[in-house]
């Protein structure tokens, strides 16, 4: 053992006290912060965390015998999450939440400011505030892992990086990459982040060696930050050099005026204005880079504290706790494991069903009558599959070994060994009870039987089965592989060993879940399908598709309501408005289903069929109003009552009827809660993401103006406008409220 | 019909040209050349008459596509009868291990008595194709009927389709180098840059001290047609722990522990090994050098235990063969990297790893350092990938009568570091014997696994230009 290790051991210090989130060792003159929540599977920048933080902070600083640091999470895949939401939340008023900001930043000034370099070891995610004291430190190592990721999703939440991040990051990635990533949100992994030069430095992950490979792995990341420290306080480690030519050309001013330019009319173009957050990133950082750092700074904590206060950050942190709720599996763990899939019908559906299961380690098997479907199928799976190797999230070998999951077949053969069948076969009772005897004649007792059907009641098809206990509806959304939620519905029948392990399949394939009571259309279908008769009427009244698109995008629905019914399908569109028309009665009436089945024989099917409102041509961005449709619309031409068809009217009669069918549903037990009800809407229909779904938004804007307006339609259109007797009841008693 | 015969296969005797470093005097060669070295080195060496030769299997791992069945080539250039048929195997860098193991299962199965196996690596020359759309392109031109359509498919070439294809460096399935690979192994288990240095350093050393001592017997010398003879390996280069602590990691930068010093270098050279029937050789009036007893081939993951081999497969031919280590006198393992050799040590000295990754009770145990590697290894006397194999069961059969031992054990590592070759690690365990004139029986088992591309990407990036180096 030579003289310097020898030190080493002698010189180690572990100090610990009583704190219990932040802990330091001190190892010959490095110090090693350690970070730990021991109440939670992250760490997050709460008050306890900070404050241990700046105890620490203040004990090293204050160690002369100490010349550099290392900051480092204890937790495997967690450096720091960000902020504790909670936290802001609580604060109340935009001023206490700016002095929360200010406070964060006179904090990191004090990392960056630190007259010994401090080194970031980061592996696991490192977002928000985590981003935020990384990028304080001096230097950052990241390790290769894949659930390192690196990202400021405030933006997300309505709110802006709220400590130095509109101030520091601009100045290390550039102003391009920080505008594209806290405006954005998404995260970037360790070796993007390299390149950006948002890392200095990645670590490798490790396999088992005399420890477990998480263990070793982070062991590994420490020894080699401490090294880097060391070198930094040595000055051996160069620090990592700018990129200068992008540099060179920012320091123009027109230049960066462009960029400002370009990316304010990218954000209006889609926000519309409706989410304030990223207007207010644009201007902290250009209140930091043409004014100096002291506006800058200032900027970016009075925005802070504004934008907490608004209804749409409000909303959106309502939607963030939403899905982590529609993440857990109510309905406990279920008896078995699902180790075999089997999916009947190889469509878009099914194909799109069976690329997020067999991704997943699920023996997947795809059923479908013919070989043109099937092989039409496959290749779509292979697709997706080869878009991510083109992505290079996944690699080429990775992609062949996950598809030796996936059996294509034209039989039943290998179904004795499924634990769960999804069909998704074409909406028609008839076929599907004829699929669920075929299917219930192969599999074994155990075996879940799942129907993937947008409107068909689930006890309609289950009574045709053997064993309605093991039947549950499974309702995906196209493109299957890009759309989160999955709506499952229980009958009366279903049990709850059979939802649980719905559920389960669900989570494992990464969907946001929410469980509904049966019912024709359930929840998703059945609050779509009234403002889709509202759209129809719409048009009749003469708003052409392209205004009718402009005024719901005005409102915030990410997709317009005419090119909505295109991509669903203007045939499964007059399918499901006849059936619900039929089971709902005059209620659901509006527009006439005759216009939706005209377009149908004609052949103007939506996107799928090339022509619907619009015309689709292949490598065209660029959509036309399909011109044919005009001589249609005209047939069904309907006169506008002025007193309700002014924009905004026309808005409103869009969205009450959506709103009031989602609290109607609520009340009749369809759905569970409100909270399910948010995340049906925003995550399945695309529900404006600004309001929080329908419920929150019932909640913001208020259920006495929203009852006001539909008695307003309702004199003019009758009972599809008449209010629920529990939206009547919250319009009643202001301190009603569907969300706390 | 088909009859198992459970008789004694013996290792008649081995022999290999000198293990020079790529790009040095073998460097105009073919591939072929070197194996037809080392076939008329045994013919010379053990005087068996070409006509009882019933089968010979050669090794190869970097092709050359003009001799695709280079043990034909080899064999038919060395003088041996176009009766004998020849075939080719490959398996990274335990490619003449199969080679062997394959010639065991001939003489086991009554095919064949006698049987030449071995295998070659040359270097110096790699196969660098056209990219995919330059082949495209030619293999369209060939078609072409009409000027009109050849100009059109010439015009069709920009700058991209100039660039050249090298062999992947990296394994196929995880695009990991086999350097990078090992320093992460040897990350895992915590091997210090100073072991690493230290273990290779004492590898040049001890096969310094072979040389010097006239213990490489195996080594026939070459003459290098139109140049000069070749009689000795030379890689062996013994410097000191502070000539080797100033290179910079060569894989992973810039904190990484595996250089160019503790790696095995890129090598050129063939071996060659003459199998019997026991009954033959003995009717045929030798004395054979060992018995090879028996043999495993294991595999793992290949991304975290690519170079985990030997200590997987080790274990499981003793049990097979009901021994313990300490029935073991002399150890052969091939060094792809002194990393590699350390985390092997470390592994099998530990009973997490035996417990957690293993499905053992305890530990495998470590084989005593005496009796390990001690005429040099892969590190310092080079690593021509498929000659390898034959190379370490000469040696330990070599070692056993010198030392006076019975049972000996070899191990090697192999992956899959180009296309064609498999995905996993493979270790394969064999054993032979020694020891006739004192009548013991010695045995040596065969433990294999994996290879080496590791410096090879060092030494070909340095000859690319830029624009290249970026395809890694």
């Amino acid at each position: 053992m030579n003289q310097k290790t020898q030190v080493q051991i002698q010189c180690t210090t572990i100090v610990s006290l009583t704190r219990t989130h932040v802990s330091y060792e001190i190892k010959d003159d490095v110090a090693i912060i350690r970070i730990n929540d021991p109440n939670s599977k992250v760490n997050t920048l709460s008050v306890q965390l900070q404050q241990e933080m700046t105890e620490v902070m203040n004990e090293v600083l204050g160690n002369e015998a100490v010349k550099s640091a290392v900051l480092i999470s204890s937790k495997p895949g967690c450096f720091i999450a960000g902020a504790d939401i909670n936290m802001i939340q609580a604060c109340g008023t935009a001023e206490k939440v700016s002095s929360l900001s200010s406070e964060g930043q006179k904090m990191f000034e004090r990392v960056e400011k630190s007259p010994i370099p401090i080194v970031a070891a980061i592996n696991g995610s490192c977002l928000g505030g985590g981003l935020e004291f990384a990028i304080a430190c001096r230097y950052r190592i990241a390790t290769k892992n894949k659930k390192t990721v690196l990202g400021t999703p405030e933006v997300m939440l309505g709110l802006l990086p709220g400590a130095g991040g509109t101030q520091r990051l601009p100045k290390m990635v550039g102003l391009p990459s920080a505008f594209d990533m806290m405006l954005t949100g998404r995260n970037i992994r360790a070796d993007k982040a390299k390149k950006m030069g948002l890392v200095d430095q990645l670590v490798d992950t490790l396999g088992p060696g005399l420890k477990g490979p998480e263990e070793r792995t982070i062991e590994y990341l420490e020894e080699v930050a401490v090294g880097v420290a060391r070198g930094l306080a040595d000055k051996k480690v160069p620090m990592t050099k700018t990129k200068k030519i992008q540099e060179y050309v920012m320091g123009f001013e027109f230049v960066r005026n462009q960029v400002y330019k370009t990316v304010n009319n990218k954000v209006m173009k889609q926000t519309k204005g409706l989410y304030p957050a990223p207007m207010k990133i644009i201007e902290c950082v250009k209140a930091g880079i043409e004014q100096g750092p002291d506006a800058g700074y200032l900027a970016e904590s009075q925005n802070f504290g504004k934008l907490a206060m608004t209804s749409e950050s409000r909303a959106l942190i309502g939607l963030y706790h939403g899905q982590v709720a529609c993440k857990k599996n109510r309905f406990g763990v279920p008896d078995r494991e699902v180790k075999t899939l089997a999916i009947l019908g190889a469509g878009l559906m099914g194909a799109g069903i069976a690329q997020v299961t067999v991704d997943k380690g699920v023996n997947t098997i795809l059923k479908d009558t013919t070989v043109e479907g099937l092989s039409r199928g496959q290749q779509q799976v292979y697709k997706g599959l080869n878009d991510r190797v083109k992505k290079r999230s996944l690699t080429s070998f990775e992609r062949d070994s996950i598809l030796s999951k996936l059996t294509g077949q034209l039989d039943y053969g290998g179904f004795e060994k499924a634990d769960m069948v999804v069909e998704a076969v074409f909406e028609d009772l008839n076929i599907k009870h004829a699929v669920l005897k075929e299917v219930e004649a192969v599999i074994p007792p155990h075996c879940i039987f799942a129907t993937n059907t947008s409107a068909l009641p689930i006890k309609d098809i289950a009574a045709a089965s053997k064993r309605p206990d093991k039947v549950i509806g499974m309702h995906y959304f196209s493109p299957v592989d890009k759309m989160q939620l999955l709506e499952i519905i229980t009958t009366d029948k279903t049990s709850r060993d059979t939802t649980a392990s719905a559920v389960a399949v669900g989570l494992k394939q990464g969907k946001v879940i929410i469980v509904v009571g049966d019912g024709p259309g359930f929840y998703t279908t059945r609050c779509l399908a009234p403002m889709l008769a509202e759209a129809v009427r719409v048009l009749q009244e003469g708003v052409d598709p392209k205004k009718l698109d402009t005024l719901t995008t005005g409102f915030g629905f990410p997709v317009g309501a005419a090119t909505l019914a295109d991509e669903v399908g203007i045939d499964v569109a007059a399918h499901v408005a006849e059936d619900l028309g039929k089971a709902f009665g005059s209620r659901f009436g509006g527009g006439n289903v005759e216009l939706l089945k005209t377009m149908v024989e004609k052949g103007f099917k939506g996107r799928k069929s090339g022509k619907g409102c619009y015309i689709y041509q292949p490598g065209l961005k660029r959509k036309d109003i399909n011109p044919e449709i005009e001589e249609i619309l005209e047939r069904f031409k309907m006169t506008p009552h002025p007193t309700v068809s002014s924009d905004s009217d026309v808005q409103y009669r869009l969205v009450t009827r959506f709103v009031n069918e989602a609290v109607l549903c609520l009340q009749e037990g369809i759905l569970n809660n409100p909270v399910e009800g948010d995340i049906g809407a925003v995550f399945g229909l695309g529900f404006p993401p600004c309001l929080g779904g329908p419920f929150r938004y019932v909640d913001s804007f208020g259920a006495d103006k929203i009852v006001e307006k539909m008695r307003r339609f309702e004199d003019v259109y009758g009972n599809q406008f008449t209010p629920c007797q529990l939206l009547l009841d919250h319009a009643k008693d202001p301190s009603k409220r569907f969300h706390k | 019909t088909f009859v198992f015969r459970m008789f004694n296969i013996v290792l008649v005797d081995g022999v290999r040209t000198p293990f020079l470093l790529s790009g040095t005097s073998y460097s105009d060669l073919m591939p072929h050349d070197l194996g037809r070295g080392a076939l008329q080195g045994l013919l010379n060496r053990t005087g068996v008459p070409k006509e009882i030769v019933d089968h010979i299997i050669y090794g190869i791992v970097i092709q050359e596509v003009k001799t695709s069945n280079v043990a034909r080539e080899a064999a038919l250039g060395a003088g041996f009868s176009d009766k004998t048929p020849a075939h080719t195997v490959t398996m990274a860098c335990i490619s003449s291990n199969q080679a062997m193991t394959s010639a065991v299962g001939l003489i086991a199965a009554g095919q064949c008595d006698v049987v030449v196996a071995g295998g070659v690596e040359f270097m110096s020359d790699v196969p660098i194709r056209h990219s995919r759309k330059m082949r495209k392109t030619m293999l369209s031109l060939n078609k072409a009927k009409t000027l009109g359509q050849r100009l059109s498919l010439l015009g069709s070439i920009r700058m991209g389709h100039l660039m050249p294809e090298l062999p992947a460096v990296a394994e196929f399935s995880t695009a990991e180098s086999m350097g990078h690979s090992a320093d992460r192994l040897a990350a895992a288990f915590g091997v210090t840059r100073v072991e690493q240095d230290e273990y290779a350093l004492r590898s040049h050393r001890l096969a310094k001290k072979a040389q010097d001592e006239g213990l490489l017997s195996d080594i026939i010398s070459f003459q290098v047609p139109g140049k000069n003879i070749i009689s000795a390996d030379n890689g062996i280069r013994p410097t000191s722990m502070e000539q080797m602590g100033k290179l910079k990691p060569a894989f992973v930068k810039p904190h990484g522990t595996v250089t160019a010093a503790n790696s095995s270098f890129l090598t050129d050279g063939a071996s060659a090994v003459l199998i019997m029937s026991e009954e033959k050789a003995l009717a045929l009036g030798y004395k054979p050098k060992a018995y090879l007893r028996d043999f495993v081939y294991v595999s793992q993951d290949p991304k975290d235990q690519l170079l985990l081999g030997p200590t997987y497969a080790t274990p499981k031919v003793l049990e097979k063969s009901g021994l313990t280590m300490e029935d073991i006198d002399v150890f052969e393992f091939h060094e792809a990297f002194a990393g590699q050799i350390v985390a092997n040590l470390k592994a099998m000295d530990s009973d997490w790893f035996a417990q957690n990754c293993m499905g053992r009770k305890s530990k495998v145990g470590v084989p005593p350092m005496e009796k390990f590697n001690t005429w040099g290894g892969s590190l310092s006397l080079g690593h021509p990938f498929a000659a390898t194999g034959c190379r370490l069961v000469t040696t330990v059969a070599h070692r056993l009568q010198k030392e006076g031992g019975q049972y000996g054990v070899v191990a090697a590592c192999a992956a899959g570091g180009q296309v064609f070759l498999p995905k996993y690690t493979y270790a394969q365990l064999a054993r032979a014997d020694t020891e006739y004139s004192r009548g013991a029986t010695v045995q040596v088992f065969l433990v294999h696994s994996f290879g080496l591309f590791s410096v090879h990407v060092l030494c070909m990036k340095m000859t690319m230009c830029k624009s290249v180096q970026k395809h890694f």
